[in-house]
């Protein structure tokens, strides 16, 4: 059975995670190659890592970044922040991305997803979707672009399946409200998407317990769960997380244990 | 550098394939990868890795000559392991490009996974293989129903030379394998410890044909 997703996401800036980190024995908490190999040894199933510094010299450590963590680590690897161009793409996939991660740039310019799904196919081509409450309508959902701060003017299950003609494969799908709360995940924004779409969507923003992200794989129909700060400051360790998700009855990938 | 001891895989690049991890996998594993654009650059190779992510259409990128290069060279038993759409371009053919032709190494043709609620295509992600060949030398020391991550919406149906079984809507060939022939649909060199256990065992049967 296709086993749910966690994903741990580092942001980036200048080569350094910019959230901080808390893990024990970890000597340098700020290396992003220490943390995904840390992660990887936990069993997480995919790594994202947000280029989130916004300049030039920013957007060259990334690229080192990302080589760095695909030269050792063999897992799905998925870059992003700051994509504007087929060139961007090329330079995160030839540097060791499986996948690359596009945002406000999409919506802009819906057919730069297609230029990336057809230079390396749908299943490298992940739509960012950041969306919130409409305000003064707490039954709809908008999208909103440029890190949140600008109204695109549409609904994400709108966007998400006009993103899938130009070819995305997959859907990052971020609730505004719930970011850094610890409230737990917008299910009902994440089952609308996922319900509403062939291509897995990916559900971000909110977790905070172990609760969390059972609701969002149950009532959210979420196929992948992302989260930052609670892996980074281990609040929860992905072995107990998957463990109890996988006795709630959640297809669950367990590492380090034999059948 | 390369030498006597260590094994030489040329992997093949027709512009549709993730080449780069596929070569960071080998190289950590202690195997010395090549890319391979044309026939010349198969000679002398220990074995040969088709990767490949994509349209089946890609794979009309593969000229004539690598074709008859890459028959050649399975009939001298070197060792042949193709990836995700390397693993359905060993087949006759897909659907996904009824025109274009496979290599025919195994029968039959690669078809589109059924998606219905609840059964996402693509398949991606990490699923179990049932492995149901006693003796696969590909899948050697594996437990039995581990996790692999899969990324395809098309897939090779369940005959006689499959070694390993995942289900998605319904059931297909994770692995197949005939003699020194291996096709996984999964993607070994992004499956963690397990992925790499597979490649390391190919690059055993490569030493071994040596």
């Amino acid at each position: 059975m296709l086993a749910r997703r966690l994903i741990a996401c580092l942001d980036v800036s200048h080569g350094q995670v910019v959230k901080g980190v808390n893990f024990d024995g970890l000597k340098d908490a700020g290396d992003p190659v220490a943390l995904a190999r840390r992660y990887n040894d936990e069993g997480i199933d995919e790594l994202v890592v947000l280029d989130i510094s916004a300049t030039l010299e920013g957007r060259s450590a990334f690229i080192d970044t990302i080589a760095a963590i695909a030269r050792e680590l063999f897992i799905p690897l998925t870059a992003g922040g700051g994509i504007r161009s087929l060139a961007d793409a090329r330079a995160v996939i030839e540097a060791g991305a499986d996948k690359v991660s596009v945002n406000t740039a999409a919506l802009l310019d819906p057919p730069l997803i297609s230029a990336i799904a057809d230079t390396y196919g749908s299943q490298a081509t992940v739509v960012a979707i950041d969306a919130r409450m409409t305000p003064g309508g707490p039954e709809s959902y908008e999208v909103v672009s440029r890190a949140g701060t600008s109204p695109a003017g549409r609904a994400p299950l709108e966007w998400a399946r006009e993103a899938a003609t130009f070819g995305a494969g997959e859907i990052l799908l971020t609730s505004i409200d719930r970011d850094g709360t610890r409230q737990g995940f917008d299910c009902r924004l994440t089952a609308e998407v996922s319900d509403g779409v062939s291509m897995p969507v990916i559900a971000s923003g909110g977790a905070g317990t172990y609760e969390h992200f059972a609701d969002v794989f149950t009532r959210g129909r979420a196929d992948a769960a992302l989260a930052a700060s609670v892996f980074h400051f281990q609040h929860h360790n992905v072995p107990g997380l998957k463990r109890w998700l996988s006795t709630r009855n959640i297809p669950m990938r367990l590492t380090g244990e034999r059948c | 550098m390369t030498g006597a001891d260590v094994t030489n895989v040329a992997i093949l690049d027709y512009g549709a394939g993730n080449v780069t991890s596929v070569t960071k996998a080998l190289r950590h594993l202690g195997a010395a990868p090549r890319i391979a654009t044309n026939p010349h650059a198969l000679a002398g190779a220990d074995g040969i890795v088709v990767p490949g992510v994509g349209h089946f259409a890609r794979t009309t990128a593969i000229d004539v000559a690598m074709r008859r290069a890459l028959r050649r060279a399975v009939e001298a038993g070197t060792p042949l392991l193709g990836i995700c759409l390397g693993l359905h371009w060993l087949f006759e053919g897909s659907t996904e490009a009824p025109d274009a032709a496979g290599l025919g190494i195994f029968q039959g043709r690669c078809s589109a996974l059924h998606g219905s609620p609840g059964i996402k295509v693509p398949h991606v992600g990490w699923n179990e293989i049932e492995v149901t060949a006693n003796g696969s030398r590909l899948l050697n020391g594996l437990d039995n129903r581990t996790y692999a991550y899969f990324c395809h919406s098309y897939a090779a149906e369940c005959g006689d030379r499959t070694a390993g079984v995942t289900s998605h809507g319904g059931a297909f060939s994770a692995v197949v394998e005939r003699d020194a022939v291996f096709g996984v649909q999964f993607h070994p060199e992004k499956s963690g410890a397990v992925g790499l256990h597979v490649l390391w065992n190919f690059l055993r049967v490569c030493d071994e044909a040596r």
